[in-house]
């Protein structure tokens, strides 16, 4: 059956991440005192064929070390519904 | 029935009834409600851009189809056109102005030619305005990812900052392309026995009915109007414009449409009027995106990047083929017949039946009141006499050269690619941009300018005014002017004043295309541009094309030489009226812009192209916004050399120097050449000015600028 | 010298490219669909032109890098032969891993398109062997993710081997930060592998190629090319 996967692709700690810096200057000229920092992500969905949680989990993982993350950047987390 | 939901006017549903000898139905007067709106349809304005000439011995192509095609000598034609993008662009700025882009490039395409480059005009309100920054920037972005993307050089523009737009910011995309004049894709050659094949990406729920949006004014709930915007994928475009020129190429296509407002409808219906033939459309056969769509949804989807192509059956397969290289998608949706009837069949029930000639061409014109406002002409009272000379003549200056509309648009234009294809000799922040053409020695100039102010203070006289700068422009740089493209913005026709404003700007723009033999191939209209803020000023917009038979031919701007002697070219007595230098001051609009002089344009235009074919000038500027002082400043910033002016002349300085109007120019000649300089120019009025030299920049009893300090803000180099 | 231009989806310079190669050398040239699993016999240079791949969707060059002609591109590199990665090019390159590092979108977040000047600092490459070590040349530079970033120790030993082939400097061959467009670390516009055969560079050399376009620098980088190759294109280190 087709499960709904998450994907969660972040910046590693260490690199510099420019677009969180400016959306975060971005909110604080607009009043948000509040605001401590920004990071900006990406957010992916797979709806993957297969017989268990686990079995999507690993199929997700192995589409992210393909093409969905740069490793030498990037890093990930994965949710699988139904785990 | 209530057909005045889907925008049907009473006189509209008459005709339609009568034509059809029934009442239309729901489907086809949805159809009918979008093919006859402004956008669609102009038929507020169809009688009158009648008035332009279109015709002329370098036109090959004229207005009504995709756009115009003028020669450009040895089997070569440029195609061109601008389109306007100004509602979707107030309420969803980036990607209002992606697919401006993306709708005229297809334009473009659907000829058969290649695009080679864009130029944008965009109109912003005051930059101090709050919403200013947040649509300039937009805006912007998004023609420049769009454009770079697809990988059509963006090579000049014009951007205009005025209070009128604050809510209602313009974004005109102007796009030439090169086609082989023995290759054009036609509309008209639909022959009864083919296929009606969609070719590009899914078809969805965007911009739904967007042409109907385009016709009305923008209400306070223009966000709710969100799902009518578009979205582009320059990626797709990318691939359509590669798969469509490869079927050119191979001679698998009949015909070719591209689908903008009103998408699938309006394209089919276009080339089957055109051809003379009838057609059958199954929408189920379309490919779709979204789920469980309506006929008349899939009618009037503006989905981006799709075109229409009618292929012969024995073809079918090879264009197929090239769509699965391209990764598009291709299906056939219909077939050509005998007659006249247009038909749409939804899984076997015919669901909508009309002629195709009713649907592009059936529209009753409406002819709006028109009326010249009682006190139209108290607005040229001026009293030049109660103006004082500037107290500070270099602040003055500063302030002219800083001021928004004036300074260069190295923000804007260095977000955009304007060197991709290799043709770029001239690019974005020169006043005529120049392409080379490849395996020849001819060149392209390309100008886009507009005037709202002088339009606005006499239309006629505005009009015209814009034509003609833009062929003083071209003449200068040594390119003959061909023909050219409007795209004229206007607020809502139903105000009679600005319904009289519109028929004289057209009038204005149509004799000064009669008097400089530069013929209309092409425009657009956008009628309805105003809120309950206020309206916008008359803004036609024009872009013109010209060629220059060598790169030796090429007279440009900002070239002094130590040395060199200055002149200015052109009749002594311009005026405020309208000048950036008034607007400034911030004085109300006022005064009356100079008279159009049809016999002095030609003959400037003349002396102009003969300067620069026998190489009479180092450089060359025709005088334009913010005048002389502005050419001065421009030109001794980029030549990084200075020059002390003395104006031997009664006029009052800032007149000669802020007045603005008239063919005018401002050469820098080397010594060895003033004798022939002043042979071409004899007989014109022509002032010697002074001599280039130093590295301050002064003119006798006004202002003295160290260059460094005019590089400052005019960094162009 | 025989030359393979490869096209991606969305690549735009690959024309360009293809003009400019033709033009400068006069040489065959052969483009080469990113579907293709070969390249050209005796083919010498690879090019991976500048565009947008795949519309720059999800990562510049990511799919791209994945392409089926990647693998002979691959090959062509291990066994010693020249690969150009220019801009987009450079992009796949990295994200190929046939050079180190990664390309992050530009400083100030946005396209730049201006002319740029170069200092070449390392003339013994294939690509640059007609140049003077610390020539300033002009190369335009036409890029939304321009900036070179290495971490720091990956960073001192591409230094340490002469790795920056091209850097960001003033038009006297001055470094420092208002020349660099895109806030690449160490003013970085191009670099080569250790072997000196893969060189990605983020500025345009076709677009240099012409005096009617504004500069010719460009045309030493393709001569450099067409003259290591016809010394028969061997060198220290290389098969």
């Amino acid at each position: 059956m087709l499960r709904h996967v998450h994907v969660f692709v972040q910046l590693k700690d260490g690199v510099l991440d420019i677009q969180g810096k400016a959306v975060a200057n971005s909110l604080v000229s607009l009043g948000h005192d509040s605001l401590g920092s920004v990071k900006v992500g990406k957010y992916i969905q797979l709806w993957i064929e297969a017989d268990s949680a686990a079995g999507a989990r690993k199929e997700a993982e192995k589409m992210c070390d393909d093409l969905l993350v740069n490793p030498i950047i990037e890093q990930y987390s994965i949710e699988v519904e139904g785990e | 029935m209530d057909f005045s939901k889907y925008g049907i006017r009473k006189e509209e549903f008459a005709a339609a009834e009568a034509a059809l000898g029934r009442e239309p139905n729901e489907c086809e007067l949805r159809i009918l409600g979008v093919m006859w709106s402004e956008h669609c349809s102009y038929k507020s304005t169809k009688h009158l851009l009648k008035h332009f000439p279109t015709r002329g011995p370098k036109v090959v192509l004229g207005p009504g189809e995709n756009a115009g095609i003028v020669d450009l000598g040895d089997g070569l034609g440029a195609a061109f056109k601008a389109e306007s993008h100004n509602h979707p662009s107030a309420v969803a700025p980036y990607q209002g102005a992606a697919t401006g882009v993306g709708g005229i490039i297809r334009d473009i395409l659907a000829l058969g030619a290649r695009p080679v480059a864009s130029m944008d005009g965009l109109f912003f309100g005051d930059p101090e305005h709050p919403r200013t920054g947040h649509l300039s920037a937009g805006i912007v972005k998004g023609v420049g990812d769009y454009g770079n993307a697809v990988g059509v050089p963006t090579v000049g523009g014009k951007t205009v900052y005025d209070p009128c737009y604050n809510e209602n910011p313009l974004l005109n995309a102007f796009c030439i392309g090169l086609v082989e004049l023995d290759k054009i894709v036609s509309s008209q050659t639909a022959r009864p026995g083919q296929l009606v094949v969609l070719l590009g990406s899914k078809t969805g729920r965007d911009g739904i009915a967007g042409a109907a949006f385009a016709s009305v004014e923008l209400s306070e709930d223009a966000k709710e109007s969100r799902p009518s915007i578009q979205i582009g994928d320059p990626f797709a475009e990318k691939m359509l414009i590669e798969a469509c020129l490869e079927l050119k190429e191979k001679n698998l296509i009949v015909s070719m449409q591209d689908m903008g407002a009103a998408g699938i409808t309006s394209s089919s219906s276009e080339v089957a009027a055109k051809s003379g033939v009838g057609m059958k459309l199954h929408f189920d056969r379309v490919p779709l995106r979204a789920a469980d769509m309506e006929p008349w949804e899939i009618a009037l989807s503006e989905s981006q990047e799709r075109m229409l192509l009618i292929v012969a059956p024995e073809h079918m397969e090879e264009v197929s083929s090239v769509a699965r290289k391209w990764e598009l998608d291709c299906a056939v949706i219909g077939e050509t017949e005998e007659g006249d009837d247009y038909s749409i069949f939804f899984h076997g029930e015919k669901v909508a039946s009309l002629p195709a000639t009713l649907i592009g061409d059936g529209c009753p014109p409406i002819h709006w009141p028109s009326e010249k406002p009682a006190d139209f002409e108290t607005r040229w009272d001026f009293d030049l006499d109660g103006l004082p000379a500037p107290g500070d003549w270099n602040a003055a200056m500063l302030s002219l050269l800083g001021n928004p509309s004036m300074t260069p648009k190295r923000w804007i234009f260095e977000q955009y690619d304007s060197m991709v294809q290799l043709n770029t000799v001239s690019g974005p922040g020169h006043p005529v941009s120049v392409l080379r053409i490849k395996g020849r020695e001819s060149l392209i100039g390309l100008v886009f300018d507009a005037d709202p102010w002088k339009c606005c203070l006499d239309p006629f006289r505005g009009g015209a005014e814009t034509v003609a700068r833009t062929v003083r422009a071209l003449s200068v740089a040594g390119a003959e002017p061909l023909g050219l493209t409007d795209c004229l913005n206007f607020p809502s026709p139903e105000v009679p004043g600005q319904y009289w404003a519109l028929e004289e700007c057209i009038e204005g723009m149509a004799a000064a295309c009669g008097a400089l033999g530069c013929p209309v191939v092409s425009g657009n209209v956008s009628l309805y541009n105003e809120t309950k803020s206020g309206a916008i000023l008359p803004t036609p917009v024009v872009g013109t094309v010209g060629l220059i038979p060598s790169p030796e031919d090429f007279l440009p701007c900002g070239a002094w030489e130590e040395g060199d002697l200055l002149f200015l070219v052109g009749p002594c007595n311009p005026s405020l009226a309208g000048s950036l230098y008034i607007r400034s001051l911030g004085r109300p609009e006022a005064g009356r812009p100079l008279e159009f002089s049809g016999e002095a344009e030609k003959d400037f235009s003349e002396r102009a192209l003969r300067t620069a074919r026998k190489k009479a000038a180092h450089s060359g500027r025709a005088l334009a916004g913010g005048g002389l002082a502005a050419a001065l400043a421009k030109d001794s910033a980029e030549s990084g050399c200075g020059a002390r002016i003395a104006l031997g002349i009664p006029t009052r300085k800032d007149v000669v120097l802020f007045g603005e109007g008239g063919a005018r120019a401002l050469y820098s000649v080397p010594m060895s050449r003033v004798p022939l300089f002043k042979a071409i120019w004899s007989g014109y009025p022509c002032l010697e000015l002074g001599r280039a030299g130093g590295d301050v920049l002064s003119v006798g009893g006004a202002f003295s600028l160290a260059v460094s300090r005019i590089q400052e803000i005019w960094r162009n180099n | 010298m025989k030359t393979a231009v490869v096209i991606f989806p969305g690549s735009n310079c690959d024309q360009d490219v293809i003009h400019a190669v033709r033009d400068t050398v006069g040489c065959e040239v052969n483009a080469v669909w990113h579907r293709e699993e070969q390249l050209p016999e005796g083919t010498g240079l690879v090019i991976l032109p500048g565009g947008f791949s795949y519309g720059d969707y999800l990562r510049s060059g990511a799919m791209a890098a994945r392409s089926p002609i990647m693998g002979a591109v691959k090959e062509h590199a291990g066994q010693g032969g020249l690969v150009l990665g220019i801009c987009n090019g450079f992009q796949i390159l990295t994200e190929s891993s046939l050079l180190p590092g990664v390309l992050l979108p530009n400083k100030t977040l946005s396209f730049i398109c201006r002319p740029c000047f170069l200092s070449v600092e390392n003339t013994d490459t294939p690509f640059t062997g007609l140049f003077e070590k610390g020539q300033v040349v002009q190369f335009p530079i036409a890029h939304g993710d321009g900036l070179f970033f290495l971490p720091a120790d990956e960073l001192n030993d591409l230094e340490n081997r002469g790795g920056a082939v091209f850097r960001y400097v003033s038009p006297g061959g001055v470094g420092g930060d208002e020349w660099n467009p895109n806030g690449s670390v160490n003013s970085i516009a191009g670099i080569v592998n250790p072997q000196g055969n893969i060189l990605g560079l983020m500025p345009h050399p076709e677009r240099a190629s012409e005096a009617i376009l504004g500069g010719e620098d460009g045309r030493l980088f393709w001569r450099s090319v067409a003259s290591f190759l016809e010394k028969g294109g061997r060198r220290h280190g290389l098969l």
